[in-house]
């Protein structure tokens, strides 16, 4: 038991990390801005999603394959191809269903916070 | 003539010893050390909502990105997460930690413009293309899935 949760943990580790790596090369090695690589990222977990991938890597990785901004994606895929089995309502609204606890939490959040706490790079 | 060559020459040797190509394996390293460091928070969140509240699938994992999105908003309030940033670069932009961060940070920044075109309508710098590209991807695979569904 404990041990399975250790690998759990090396798994995520793992896995995040990777993905995370991937990251710092485009950074590195392409002029590509913070904003496009969260969308490519996004992007690349709802495709991969579509056709089936990201699934496994989720089962595999658990934390890590749905902390990264592709995790986000996988839940938008996820929720419109569950939805599509039932009707063409859930189908458009699916998505964004699924990954509404997510939005809802940065824009509640987002707004709570930076109406509380006041910019620091300004100070420094 | 020669004697600048010369000179030249040691500042190019100068210029390259000082910066980039020592700094990017280390920012490899950085990215995946706090990347999967971030992940593993992410888990065992997972765990212990787990254990607590006897949460379960779809339902868990929402709570896990609302807890990561709680935390990434309050350290960027706190200066924190830009800290992290700094050191770790994809490392703290990849998790959906960053994407909360992506909210909080312009939404602070443009708050002297106010709380409706300043603090509210800034908040969707990053953040905007991300639920655009995310829900406009999200209809477009259910679309074909629907009709995937209804023709086989």
């Amino acid at each position: 038991m404990v041990l399975e949760i250790i690998l759990t943990f090396l798994k995520a580790f793992a896995v995040g990390g990777a993905i995370c790596l991937i990251a710092q090369l485009l950074i590195n090695y392409t002029k590509i801005t913070s904003g496009k690589i969260l969308v490519i990222f996004l992007l690349s977990g709802l495709v991969l999603q579509a056709f089936g991938v990201y699934q496994f890597i989720v089962d595999f990785a658990g934390a890590g394959a749905t902390v990264p901004i592709s995790g986000f994606g996988y839940l938008l895929a996820k929720g419109a191809m569950e939805g599509a089995k039932e009707s063409l309502f859930k189908a458009i609204t699916g998505g964004i269903t699924a990954a509404g606890m997510g939005i809802t939490a940065a824009i509640v959040f987002g707004y709570i916070f930076a109406v509380i706490f006041h910019s620091r790079s300004k100070k420094n | 003539m020669k004697k600048r060559q010369f000179y030249n020459k040691n500042y190019l040797e100068y210029v390259k010893g000082i910066s980039p190509k020592t700094n990017e394996k280390r920012s490899l390293f950085r990215a995946f050390i706090v990347g999967g460091f971030i992940c593993c928070i992410g888990q065992a969140v997972r765990y212990a909502l787990e254990g607590i509240f006897q949460l379960k699938g779809d339902e868990l994992s929402a709570y896990v990105s609302l807890v990561m999105i709680f935390l990434g908003a309050f350290l960027t309030g706190l200066g924190v997460y830009d800290r992290i940033g700094k050191f770790a670069g994809g490392g703290s932009i990849v998790p959906i930690t960053g994407f909360a961060n992506s909210v909080v940070s312009p939404a602070m920044e443009f708050k002297t413009e106010g709380y409706i075109y300043g603090t509210a309508a800034k908040m969707f710098i990053v953040a905007g293309p991300i639920i655009v590209f995310g829900v406009a991807g999200s209809v477009l695979v259910g679309l074909v899935y629907y009709v995937g569904y209804m023709i086989f």
